[in-house]
Order: structure tokens, then C-alpha cells, then sequence
């Protein structure tokens, strides 16, 4: 077991490797230092001289990838590669172009983030889990043909609608919970009751559909008709059997996605005001500014492969038959 | 003088191979019984009518040209405007031209925004002035109530009668041929359909339908166009992400070794990328590369329809992923059977493997998940463009039309019909292809879960 | 909906209002809940520039003058000094300004001012949350904090944006920056610039400082009303500068020291910061005499008494408008900006163009100020450009023809709901040298009726096109149509109406406009480079003298030839030749004829094809005393007084929540589980049996 973790740990660096490269070659390619220096330093009276300055301070004076000025082993950590990529390796983010320090920025920021998240991750899933048992209970009548419709109705609506319509019938209408911002504490429910209402509500069709589809397959199989051959109840063999054994596909889908509940969502957080992970890259995004983009590209990625391991790892707990090594 | 950008050509070219596909299919029994499976369900024969109607808007729309400008003298060569337009355009020219000068609201008569308005005595006064064209026909606006009653009674009149005929059409081709397809769901879906359209193109001629936007174009008119993005998106990404998927899974999935490491490593690090993150970096890429070279996009339209290509192009250089794990599944498994394995044993090429056995018991995989995307990404397009890193801001699409509608909540009154505008084609659409697909995977194989 | 009901009987036990974003143990304080939309960069004085950061920045730094809060046209009053200084001429054709400060002023508590909190271990710093929970002293304010501060201009650890002009201005500041770039060599240290002499800067007593400048520059007394000349105790820098401050956020950028009226006590840029009451604070009296009306509008009643008035002032992070707006009209925010889409809402303009709120409006006893900004927008042409540039015949007949077709007029109305003045010179209103009625109009472009102005038809515009060489937008010559290109910076997926509206303007005279729209990098590249035809560019003041203005079109200043302010790269000898002459003039009859001259110039010659200057409209809540728009002066908060009471009994009147639609829902949720829990009954049954 430990051996497949460190094996699986190794297998993420080159990975890890490939991401460096495709986001330094982006973010490079997209926009030029000069293009940084401009962006920050404003709109009023900005002098070549300024954006020198700023290029040199920042380390941005360097060549991209080899430094042919250095020799040694300076040939390559001199450049803007090493030093704005490979740090990351070492979670040494930097800091921000507006000069703040980006590891700091995320810690503070985790909280709100996963604040948010996690419920909608929770709740989600036990309110799918419970609307597609439903529906897999009663398959094949009409609550369950009606069920799929409004499953697949409510998954042809935009996220987009559901947060506007939300924002504009519970808060603005009917004054039951502030429109936007964040606390910190106990005074963060009032604040996240309806953005994660409305990730719930958004997450339902998909989610639901899903599910069932799950727990129908389990149901065709022959244990299922064996146990219920022997008079269980319906309920029983539901909960008993299917619910248990529909838990490995389950988990593949699920267990995945637990370590990029960092990450925050994005568009919920920047409606909402909700100073996350989410808002902190959407704002990175349209400032242009790469530092963080990059940092959180590489965070994503890193939480990403932690979560396939996690995966694997589930398994063995679920299903005692399935053995790493 | 008709000009072809690059995505009029490539949706052209995907019309004629789902045609020749379908050609091709139709002579091949174990191809052509999934399909008639499929239209064997009321659901998948409804919502193909209507993807059909949503299909034709997007092809008009599709057929470019650029105008001629009225000649000068006889003598001299004819110079074209540099305005792109399309044959939905020319279609819809009432639409397109009837501007009025700000919002108003569907079906109104006068603007939505009191303005200082000129008395003929000279004195001035404040209030809602009427439209330049939305209902500029009625002397008396007291008649309004009787003239929009009258358009919807002559419009549904037309749609039974245009249906009445399409269904003894329909009745003495179509059901023949077909017996076994289930027409009245069809006939209802065109009858329902009809309904709409009907009274709409009635009303369309004296008023503004679903009214006006900011600037005073017309709403439905917007969201007519806005098909054509939606479609293009939802259907050209699959040009890019189909031969990497196909490629990479199977090869990874037949040949193993090497080539799965090196292919499984190429998904899982593009996979790890956020995607957000990753589709965001590349458009901002494209849009500097846009902006640096201008000289390649003289018009707006050619810069507007490059930036679309090349978010399809993203797209699908980030979404083929899974479908490639899914194809490798599948080889891994078939690779295995007897009869593959005693193709290897007599020296069968592998091209030939690839070709006769592996590729077609794949097939089904790759048709459902191509129609399970469609609908994925047309909601995807809207929120890209809704953060900003969608279509060019010129292009009309249900993420740009939702973007502005939203600042256009806040106002008291609501201006609404933007945004319902766009809520309905949009979940018309997504629902048609949603139920469509879900028609596509039963008949296909109830079993594959994508 | 469980949380929703949870919710309900949360906040149904502790309140009556359940939307409140604030903490209810701020309920009753004498609190000013304001938002701010940008996160701003740098609160550092030298490097603030923005707006955003001045609302900040000018609340805890204290230059030594300042706007008077009330009077127009705006006038500088002292604000740390004893008087406005006046200009000696000096020797070599330069001018000298003796700056005397008031004595007795404290600086805010502040751990700096603790020489034992200059020497802390790294762990301690980690620790921190607040470089406040460190013990905190003051000292006294000295001329040496002013000097400190003019070096600091010249730091090469710091971004002066105003180190390239002042350095024209200020005797040896180049020469002392220079010095201080080879000097600076070891980062790690602390630079201390009291160690370096600045040749045109000089301490004269404690209280007294001179600055010298190489030739006449009247204008160089309004910076001293920003905070580039705000004082700086080098304690500070010193203080901020030890490892493991930086990686704490913990700069100067980020943590002002200042002798202000507030102080800066919470600074979460993502979400909140805080300013609260400077306790050492002098304590300023409000000022006795305003504009007249003013004494009408109540903005007189606390003359004398001693300000500030408020406790705290709370901002908050607010980036979407909508949001923003609605948090305003529950009463959550004290004052607000109007959105451009709210406007029918809150405004009704009445006949003859005055402004006024609508009656649910003012049922709620909201006020509305408006005030024309100091800022222009303009469409402008690119001198250098073959097609529009140039001071052919041809290309100004074409520019008069697109000046008139740009209905402007039309743009505020849609897009600003009216809150502009359309542009008809590059000053804005309230500038010297800005003339009123018949003058005011731009001949080309207006004509004078019924004692205002219109705007010239369609036909004159088509008139002037023809007679450029375009009959009917088609070249002459060849028949081919007339292109155009507008670049713009793009804001993202809301632009279409704009780029829409803005074609149709160029449609009127048969003319094509391509629309090049590119991010904000691309279109100062291309300014840079002078390869733009038509593009869209806005000025804001830096002070309210027509110099500031009128350099924009200043020859010398070309962005293209010698990257100054010049965008459109306009050259006109008789232009320059009479700018070289205004801007170190007083403001007499004799510059105004100068600058009449000008504007005539520019009106012929159309540089610009017009714009507008946005005008404010402030809204603020009954509760809200004192507020006036200064467009000049941000240092604002310290004469708002706010009406607690009045505000907490508002917000409770109109925050009542609405039950019936959430118990509605819940009620159709568990009236539609009925038919399954029902049939699960029977199945159950079934298979038991």
C-alpha cells in the first residue's frame, strides 16, 4: 500500500512537469513582461524608464529559458523559467503583481472557499443520492418517467440562470438573506444559504440522472433479483444491497472531486461576494495577472492528482477485493 | 458577393459527412438498426423536429455574402459593402433594420425610457415617446389590443394550414416509407412549433416581438442569431476533439507499451489543468495573437468567426480527453477477444484490425458521447462568454445576451425580456438535444455510461 | 430548503430584519457603511494614483493643503500648513515655495513609533495578524517628513508615477535619483534617505521646508494637495522594512501611517477595510462658509464644530453593481453612485433638464447631488494616420463630418442615462476658460437655437463628407466605400450594444466603421506606436487649471514622437506657441483670450471628434448629513455625519422579509411527495406479502 502511494507520488512529477510547460509556455506566449508592467503600473503617466523598473524588480528582465549571459548552473536558474516555475515545485508561489504574497492570499482565502463548497458538495450529494433512489425505487411508472423529465429539464438551464433568478427572488424580493458578501464564523450562514441552495438546486438534474442510472444497472443484477426472490423487502434490498454496492462507482465519480473543493467556484463566488479560491481566480484572470493564475493552475493540478490517488485509495475500503500493489 | 469564412466551410463540410455518413449507415443493416432504434422513441422523433427547425436557422445563418452597393455610374465595377451578412439576414432584413432607439418592451408601442419630447406647439414635455417602428402602423393605439389579436388569430391560421399540409405531405412520403417511426410525435412537435412561429412572423411585421434591447435592435432577432453560435460550437468542437480521441484512445488501448504510457501521461496532464483556467489562457492567447496580427483579420466579421474557431478549436484540445479514456477502456477490453487474438495469429495487419474490428464495435461510443457534448457545450459557451473568455464581444450569443441582460435585471422597471428571450431558445434548445441524446444512448446501448 | 427553514428560526430569534450584512453587535454604532469596487494596489502616497486608492489614501495622509470641501470653483485651502505659500522668484529664472507647517500636530498611534518594534524577532512577525497588535506610540509631525517624503519620489525601490515630471520641475531630483540608483545596491538593507542630501529641497526650522523649482510652475501647488507631498516618518519605512514584514503583507503599501483624521486599522482587500477615528487627531473645525444654497441644503449647519463626526467607516468589497445597488436601496450602504441601468428608477429629469428623484424615491428621503466631473472623454484621431490625420483640407472636412455624425447627445442618453455634458471643448466644466452659453457651442458641430445647443443635421455632415472626396461614403475616385477603423479597449461580453451604436453613428453618413477591439496592452501599443485611425481615450484632472487639459493637444507632447500625454499626436504651431504661453500664465483676461484662441484651433481642426465629461450623481440615504460631491478633494469622510437612529429604524421598515413564497414551496414539495410516499406504502405492503 505504502509502496503504491510513494509510486503513485513519483508518477505525478513528471505530470506535474508537463503542466509547468504548458502554462509557463501560455501565459508566456500570451502576454510579454512589458505587457505585466504596463497593465500595473496604471493609466497615467507611465514612462518606458517605470516599466523597466518594474520588468527588473519583479525578475522579468531575464531571458525565458536559458540565460546565455550566466554560466554554469546559473546558465538555467537564471531565467524567468526557473524562477517562476520551478519554484512552484516548493509551493513558493511568489508574489502577486500587485505585490501581495500569494501563499498568503490562499490560506486566507481557503476558508471562504471551502465554506461554501463543501456544503454544496454534502448536501448535493445526499439530496441526488436520495432523489434518484427515489426514482430507481419506482422505476418504470410514472413518477419516475416524470422524475427523469424534470431531471433533464432542470439540467438544461444555465447555471447562469439559476444564480441570477435566485439572487433576484430570495434577496431582492423577498429580504430573507443579504444580497452579497461574506463574515467570518457563524455569521457566514447567512451568507452562504443561498449559493449553496442554488449549487444544490443547479446540481439536482445532472446529479439525480446520474445516480439512477447507477442504481438501475445494480438493480438488473442477479443478486439483487436473488434478495428480493427471498421476500426482502423492497426497501431492504435498496438500501442494503444496491446503496452498497452502487458505492464504487459512485466513489470514482465523487472522491475525485473532494480535493478541488480548494479550488472554490468560480462564478458563484464572484456573484455572491465571497472572497474564495473562485473569486480570487476569476479576478486574476482579468487582471492579467499571471502569477496567480499560474499558481492556482498548479495547485489545481497538484489537488487534482491527489484526488485520483484518493480514489484508488477508496476503493480498497469499499471493496475489500480490490487490492494496490 | 458570397463570402465563406472558415466556419461556414467546416459546418458545410460536417453537414456533407453526417450526410454521407448517413448515406453510408443506411446500406448497413447493424449500422442502421441502432438508428431506427432510436427513432423508434417518441421523445427522440419530437426533439429531432425541433433540433431540425434550430438546425435550418443555424445553416441560413451559415451562407454568407457580402452586399453589393448600388452602382454609381453603368460603366463602373460593382464595389461591395464590407458588411458580412448572412441569408437569415437578408430573411430577417425587417428585423434587422427596424431599429428603434432604446428598449421597449415586447409588443410595445412606445419606448420603455421617458425622453423630452417636442410638442408640436413647441413646448416640450416629458414621456414615453412612441416607436419608430413597433407599431408605428396604428393610427389609434387604442386598436393595439384588436391588431395584436387579429396578427395571432391570422398567424395560427396560417400554422394550420401550413401543418394540415405538411402532415398529407408528410403522410403520403415520409409514413410510407417509414412506418415504423412514430410520425404523430413529429407532427405534434411541427404543430407546436408552428404555433409559435406562426403568430411571431405575424406579429414580427408591425412590432418589435420580444422587444428591444439597449441600443434598439430587435430581441428576436438576436436571439435567432445567437442559434447559429451555439450550434457552431456544440457541433465543430467535435472536428477537433473526434480524431484526437479516436486516435489517441484506441492506439493507447491497442498497441499498449510505450504508446499507452506516453498517451495516458499526454490526458492525465491535461486533464489535471483546471479547465476553466486552462480554455481562458488559450482564448486570451488567440486574442493577442488576433491582435497582433491584424492584418490577417481585415473585417470584424473574419476576426469574430476566427475567434469562434478557435474556441471550438480550444474546446475540443481540452474535452477530448475523455472520450479518449473511454475508447482506450474499450480496446483494452476487445483487444482480448478470441477472434482479435486469432486475427493476430494469421498475420492480419494491424491497420486492418484497427479497421475492421476494433473501429466499428467502437462506433456506438463515440456517437453517444458526441451527442451527449452537444448540449454540455452550448451551456458551456455561455458561461465562457459570460466571464469573458467566450466569443468575441461582436458575436450575438446566448452568453453575450446574457451578460448584458443581467445589468438590465437591476433596473426598475425590469427590463426582462432579454433575458427570457435567451432562457427559452437556450433551454429549448439544450432540452431538445438532451432528450435526443438520452434517445441516442437507449437505442445505441442502454449500458454505456458516458 | 431545510437550510432556509433552519435559517428562519436562526435569525427569527435574533432579529427582525434578516438580510442585515453586517455583525449585529455593530447595530446602533455611529458606523459609515460605504463599498469599494477595485481592490486598490498601492496605498503607498508615492505611488497612489487612482481614484480608488485616494478615497484611502487622502483620509490618513495630510498634504500640506487640501480642497475647500464646499466652494467652487475649486480653491486649496491649508490643511497641515499655515497658509497657501506663494511662489518667490529665485535666482537663474527658478521660483522658491516656503512651506510652513502648523506645530503640535500628532501623528496616529502606530507600532513604528516604538523604537523596540524595529528590532522584532521573525517569529513575533509571524504571529501577527495586524501590525497593530504590536504596542503602538506617535511623535510629532516635522518638516523632515515632508522632505523624506519629496525623496522618496526618487527611491529606485518605489514607483513614483510623478518622478518623470517633478524631475523637470524640482531642482536636482534627477540628479538625486540617479545617485540613488548607483547607491542602491544591497536590497536587503533599508535605504535610509536621510542620509542623501536633496539639493532643491531644504529644511529651514522644524516647522518650516522650501522647494525649489527650476522655472515658474504655478500649478505646483496643487500637488501639494495630493498625497505625493504628504508627510512620511521614516520610522515607517524602517519599521516595515524587517524580514518577514513583506511576506506578511505587512508594507507601507498596505498599512498607511498618517497624521489623518482616520487611520487605517483593517485592510482585507478581498472583503473589508476599515478606518477609524485617529484618536491623536488634531481635530479640524467644519468649515463656516460654502457655495451659495449650500446654507439651504443644511451643509452649513455644524459650522465650527469639531470634526470628524463618525466613529468607523466600514468598506466593503463589492464588485458586481447590481449587488451594490441593491444593498444601497435596503439601506445597507449610506451613499451610492447610480448604475447607468438604474437610473429610471432613481432620477426623473424634469422639463428644461433639471434632475430630480422619483417619488419612491424620495418617499425613502433620498438625496441626490450631482456635480460635473473634472474628466473628458473623447473619440480621437490619430494626427499621423493617412485617411483622418493631418491638416489637409480633405482629412479635416472628413474629421467636421464625423463630428457631427457622432451624436454624442445620444450616447449619454442611452448609455449614461444622461449623466454627461457633451464635450464641446477638451476643458471640463468648472475649469477657467470654459465659456458659457452662445460661446460655449462648438460652431462646427452645434448651432445656437432657442438659446441652447443643437447638434448639426445628418445633411451638413453628408455635405462636408462630399466635399472631402466621399459622396455617399464612396471614394470619388475609385467607388470603393469608405473604411474606418475604431479601436477601443474591450470590457468583455457586454460591449456588443456599444460596438452596435457606434457603427450606426458612422452608418448616418454612409460610412463603414470596422470596429478593432483589443485588450487594454494592445490599444496603448498601438497608441504608442501612433498606428490607430479612430480610437476612444478619457483624460481625468490632476488639478482644476486648463493646463491640464489642454497639454493633451500639445505638440510637444506627441505619444507617438516623444511618448508624452499628446494620444492623437496633434501638431499645430500656433497651438503650441499659444499653450507655451498659457500654462505658467495666472488666471487673468488675457489667458482667457489665449485659450479662446485655442479652442477655436481645435474646433477647426477637430483632433478629437468630440466627447462628453460624465457627471456624478450622488445618492445618499436621509440619515446622511454633510455629503457633497468634491471631485478634486477625497478627503471627505471626515465631514459626513451619519443619523443612527434614524437609520436603524429605516432599515427594520424596509428589510421586513417575505415568508409566504419560501413556505409556499416548501408546501408544493411536500404536497408532491405525497403520491410517492403513498405508493411507497403500498409496495411495501405488496412485497411483504
Amino acid at each position: 500500500m505504502i509502496a503504491y502511494i510513494i509510486r503513485r507520488t513519483l508518477y505525478a512529477i513528471p505530470i506535474l512537469i508537463g503542466i509547468n510547460f504548458i502554462t509557463f509556455g501560455l501565459f508566456f506566449l500570451v502576454n510579454t513582461p512589458d505587457d505585466m508592467a504596463r497593465m500595473q503600473l496604471g493609466v497615467k503617466r507611465v514612462t518606458p524608464e517605470a516599466i523597466e523598473k518594474w520588468k527588473a524588480e519583479r525578475g522579468y528582465d531575464k531571458p525565458l529559458l536559458y540565460n546565455a549571459a550566466e554560466s554554469g548552473r546559473r546558465f538555467l536558474t537564471e531565467t524567468i523559467f526557473f524562477e517562476k516555475s520551478v519554484k512552484l515545485f516548493v509551493f513558493d508561489f511568489g508574489r502577486a503583481e500587485d505585490n501581495r504574497d500569494i501563499a498568503n492570499e490562499i490560506r486566507t482565502r481557503m476558508g471562504p472557499s471551502l465554506a461554501l463548497a463543501v456544503p454544496v458538495f454534502l448536501v448535493g450529494i445526499a439530496v441526488n443520492i436520495t432523489f434518484a433512489l427515489g426514482m430507481a425505487f419506482f422505476r418504470a411508472t410514472y413518477l419516475d418517467l416524470w422524475g427523469v423529465i424534470l431531471c433533464v429539464a432542470m439540467m438544461s438551464i444555465s447555471s447562469l440562470f439559476y444564480i441570477i433568478g435566485g439572487q433576484y427572488l430570495v434577496s431582492k424580493l423577498w429580504h430573507l438573506v443579504p444580497i452579497s458578501g461574506y463574515a467570518e464564523g457563524t455569521d457566514a450562514v447567512k451568507f452562504l444559504v443561498l449559493p449553496v441552495l442554488i449549487g444544490v438546486v443547479g446540481g439536482i438534474g445532472a446529479g439525480s440522472r446520474w445516480y439512477r442510472t447507477l442504481f438501475l444497472e445494480e438493480m438488473g443484477k442477479d443478486y439483487v433479483r436473488t434478495a428480493r426472490a427471498k421476500g426482502l423487502a423492497e426497501s431492504a434490498v435498496m438500501f442494503r444491497h444496491v446503496l452498497q454496492n452502487a458505492m464504487i462507482p459512485i466513489l470514482t465519480g465523487v472522491v475525485v472531486v473532494i480535493p478541488l473543493l480548494f479550488m472554490g467556484s468560480l462564478i458563484t463566488e464572484s456573484f455572491f461576494g465571497i472572497p474564495g479560491l473562485g473569486s480570487y481566480t476569476i479576478d486574476a484572470i482579468q487582471a492579467q495577472d499571471f502569477a496567480v493564475v499560474r499558481a492556482m493552475v498548479f495547485i489545481g493540478s497538484v489537488l487534482y492528482i491527489l484526488g485520483l490517488l484518493l480514489t484508488d485509495l477508496s476503493y480498497t475500503l469499499v471493496d475489500p477485493r480490490v487490492r494496490l500493489d | 458577393m458570397p463570402v465563406l469564412l472558415p466556419t461556414d466551410a467546416l459546418v458545410w463540410l460536417l453537414v456533407a459527412a453526417v450526410a454521407a455518413f448517413a448515406w453510408y449507415s443506411s446500406r448497413r443493416p447493424h449500422l442502421a438498426a441502432p438508428w431506427a432504434r432510436v427513432l423508434r422513441s417518441r421523445a427522440a422523433v419530437a426533439s429531432a423536429v425541433v433540433l431540425g427547425c434550430f438546425m435550418l436557422v443555424g445553416l441560413l445563418d451559415s451562407l454568407h455574402y457580402r452586399p453589393a452597393l448600388p452602382a454609381k455610374d453603368p460603366g463602373a465595377p460593382v464595389a461591395y459593402s464590407v458588411e458580412v451578412r448572412s441569408a437569415l439576414d437578408a430573411l430577417l432584413t425587417p428585423l434587422r433594420t427596424k431599429l428603434e432607439k432604446t428598449y421597449s418592451a415586447p409588443l410595445a408601442t412606445r419606448l420603455y425610457q421617458k425622453e423630452t419630447v417636442e410638442r408640436p406647439d413647441g413646448s416640450t414635455a416629458r414621456e414615453f415617446p412612441r416607436l419608430a417602428h413597433g407599431g408605428a402602423h396604428l393610427k389609434d393605439e387604442a386598436r393595439w389590443g384588436r391588431d395584436v389579436a387579429l396578427r395571432i388569430l391570422a398567424g395560427l391560421a396560417g400554422a394550420v394550414a401550413l401543418w394540415s399540409l405538411a402532415v398529407l405531405a408528410g403522410r403520403r412520403t415520409l409514413a410510407r416509407r417509414w412506418p415504423r417511426v412514430p410520425w404523430s410525435a413529429a407532427a405534434a412537435a411541427l404543430g407546436g412549433l408552428l404555433a409559435l412561429a406562426g403568430p411571431a412572423a405575424m406579429l414580427a411585421g408591425g412590432y418589435h416581438v420580444l422587444g428591444t434591447s439597449q441600443v434598439g435592435s430587435d430581441v428576436l432577432y438576436q436571439a435567432l442569431k445567437s442559434i447559429r453560435t451555439s450550434l457552431v460550437i456544440g457541433t465543430l468542437t467535435t472536428l477537433v476533439l473526434l480524431p484526437l480521441g479516436i486516435v489517441a484512445g484506441i492506439a493507447a488501448g491497442y498497441f499498449k507499451g510505450w504508446v499507452d504510457d506516453v498517451i495516458q501521461y499526454l490526458y492525465t496532464t491535461l486533464n489535471s489543468i483546471p479547465g476553466v483556467l486552462l480554455i481562458a489562457a488559450s482564448v486570451l492567447m488567440v486574442q493577442v495573437y488576433v491582435d497582433t496580427h491584424p492584418e490577417l483579420f481585415p473585417t470584424s466579421a473574419q476576426r469574430a468567426d476566427f475567434r469562434l474557431l478557435a474556441l471550438c478549436a480550444i474546446l475540443g484540445a481540452v474535452s477530448w480527453t475523455g472520450l479518449a479514456r473511454l475508447l482506450r477502456g474499450e480496446t483494452l477490453k476487445l483487444a482480448e477477444l478470441e477472434y482479435i487474438q486469432a486475427a493476430h495469429a494469421f498475420g492480419v495487419s494491424h491497420s486492418r484490425v484497427l479497421g475492421r474490428h476494433i473501429l466499428p464495435n467502437v462506433a456506438h461510443i463515440v456517437i453517444i458521447s458526441l451527442v451527449l457534448d452537444f448540449s454540455g457545450l452550448v451551456l458551456a459557451e455561455a458561461v465562457l462568454s459570460y466571464v469573458g473568455v467566450g466569443v468575441d464581444p461582436s458575436t450575438t450569443s446566448f452568453g453575450t445576451m446574457i451578460n448584458a441582460a443581467r445589468l438590465e435585471m437591476a433596473r426598475e422597471p425590469m427590463v426582462w425580456w432579454s433575458l427570457a428571450a435567451a432562457f427559452f431558445f437556450m433551454f429549448a434548445l439544450v432540452l431538445a438535444a438532451n432528450l435526443f441524446a438520452d434517445a441516442v444512448r437507449d437505442g445505441f446501448d442502454p449500458r454505456v455510461r458516458v | 430548503m431545510r437550510a432556509l427553514l433552519v435559517l428562519a428560526i436562526l435569525a427569527g430569534g435574533c432579529a427582525d430584519v434578516w438580510n442585515d450584512p453586517y455583525p449585529a453587535s455593530d447595530r446602533g454604532k455611529n458606523i459609515l457603511y460605504s463599498a469599494f469596487t477595485e481592490r486598490p494596489k498601492h496605498l503607498d502616497p508615492v505611488q497612489s494614483y487612482t481614484e480608488d486608492e485616494a478615497r484611502f489614501t487622502q483620509q490618513v495622509y495630510e498634504p500640506p493643503l487640501q480642497y475647500d470641501y464646499l466652494r467652487r470653483p475649486y480653491a486649496l485651502v491649508p490643511l497641515t500648513a499655515l497658509e497657501v505659500p506663494k511662489a518667490v522668484p529665485a535666482r537663474g529664472g527658478g521660483v522658491v515655495y516656503t512651506i510652513r507647517i502648523r506645530r503640535g500636530i500628532r501623528y496616529q498611534p502606530h507600532p513604528a513609533f516604538v523604537p523596540e518594534n524595529h528590532a522584532l524577532a521573525r517569529e513575533r512577525i509571524e504571529r501577527l495578524d495586524s501590525p497593530y497588535q504590536l504596542p503602538t506610540g506617535t511623535r510629532e509631525l516635522l518638516a523632515d517628513d515632508y522632505i523624506y517624503e519629496i525623496k522618496r519620489l526618487a527611491s529606485p525601490r518605489l514607483h513614483s508615477p510623478i518622478l518623470g515630471l517633478m524631475a523637470e520641475k524640482i531642482v536636482g531630483l534627477a540628479a538625486f535619483a540617479e545617485r540613488l540608483r548607483k547607491f542602491d545596491t544591497r536590497r536587503q538593507d533599508w535605504l535610509d534617505l536621510r542620509k542623501h542630501r536633496l539639493e532643491g529641497v531644504e529644511k529651514v526650522d522644524d516647522y518650516t521646508y522650501r522647494v525649489h523649482l527650476k522655472e515658474p510652475y504655478p500649478q505646483f501647488v496643487y500637488w501639494l494637495a495630493m498625497p505625493f507631498f504628504a508627510p512620511l516618518p521614516w520610522e515607517a519605512e524602517k519599521f516595515f522594512h524587517q524580514p518577514g514584514m513583506a511576506e506578511k503583507n505587512f508594507t507601507l503599501d498596505w498599512w498607511p501611517v498618517g497624521t489623518g483624521a482616520y487611520m487605517l486599522t483593517q485592510n482585507d482587500p478581498n472583503a473589508k477595510m476599515v478606518l477609524e477615528r485617529n484618536p491623536n487627531f488634531r481635530g479640524e473645525p467644519y468649515p463656516a462658509e460654502g457655495e451659495p444654497g449650500d446654507a439651504a441644503a443644511g451643509l452649513l449647519a455644524e459650522a465650527g464644530k469639531t470634526m470628524p463626526f463618525i466613529d468607523t467607516v466600514v468598506f466593503s468589497r463589492e464588485k458586481e453593481s447590481i449587488p451594490y445597488w441593491n444593498k444601497f436601496l435596503q439601506g445597507y450602504y449610506d451613499a451610492s453612485g447610480i448604475p447607468g441601468d438604474t437610473f429610471d428608477q432613481a432620477v426623473r429629469v424634469a422639463v428644461g433638464g433639471e434632475v430630480s428623484l422619483t417619488p419612491e424615491m424620495q418617499a425613502k428621503g433620498i438625496q441626490l447631488r450631482t456635480s460635473p466631473d473634472t474628466t473628458i472623454l473623447y473619440l480621437g484621431v490619430n494626427w499621423l494616420d493617412d485617411v483622418v490625420g493631418g491638416a489637409s483640407d480633405r482629412a479635416r472636412k472628413l474629421r467636421q463630418a464625423i463630428a457631427i455624425a457622432v451624436d454624442w447627445e445620444e450616447y449619454i442618453s442611452i448609455f449614461l442615462n444622461g449623466r454627461g455634458v457633451v464635450a464641446h471643448d477638451p476643458l471640463a466644466p468648472g475649469i477657467f476658460g470654459q465659456r458659457t452659453g452662445r460661446e460655449s457651442i462648438n460652431p462646427v458641430t452645434h448651432v445656437w437655437k432657442d438659446g441652447r445647443a443643437q447638434r448639426r443635421s445628418v445633411e451638413e455632415a453628408r455635405a462636408l463628407l462630399a466635399a472631402a472626396g466621399y459622396p455617399d461614403g464612396r471614394s470619388a475616385q475609385t467607388g470603393e466605400p469608405l473604411v474606418l477603423y475604431l479601436d477601443t479597449v474591450g470590457r468583455g461580453p457586454g460591449d456588443k450594444p456599444r460596438f452596435d451604436w457606434w457603427r450606426r453613428q458612422f452608418a448616418r453618413i454612409a460610412v463603414q466603421l470596422e470596429i478593432r477591439d483589443t485588450d487594454w496592452n494592445r490599444f496603448q501599443e498601438k497608441i504608442r506606436k501612433g498606428s490607430q485611425q479612430l480610437y476612444i481615450l478619457g483624460w481625468n484632472a490632476d488639478y482644476p487649471d486648463p493646463e491640464n487639459f489642454l497639454f493633451l493637444l500639445h505638440g510637444a507632447q506627441s505619444r507617438a514622437r516623444s511618448q508624452g500625454e499628446n494620444t492623437s499626436n496633434y501638431v499645430n504651431p500656433e497651438f503650441d506657441a499659444l499653450f507655451e504661453r498659457m500654462k505658467a500664465m495666472p488666471s487673468t483676461p488675457e489667458r482667457q483670450r489665449i485659450i479662446d484662441r485655442m479652442v477655436a484651433l481645435y474646433r477647426h481642426d477637430a483632433p478629437w471628434v468630440g466627447g462628453f465629461h460624465p457627471v456624478t450623481y450622488g445618492l445618499s440615504h436621509a440619515w446622511m448629513l454633510n455629503g457633497k460631491p468634491n471631485n478634486m478633494a477625497r478627503n471627505n469622510l471626515k465631514y459626513l455625519r451619519v443619523d443612527v437612529d434614524r437609520r436603524a429604524a429605516l432599515r427594520a421598515a424596509w428589510n421586513r422579509p417575505v415568508l409566504w413564497p419560501a413556505l409556499l414551496i416548501l408546501a408544493v414539495l411536500v404536497i408532491g411527495s405525497v403520491p410517492a410516499v403513498v405508493s411507497y406504502r403500498r409496495r411495501e405492503r405488496m412485497a411483504a406479502r
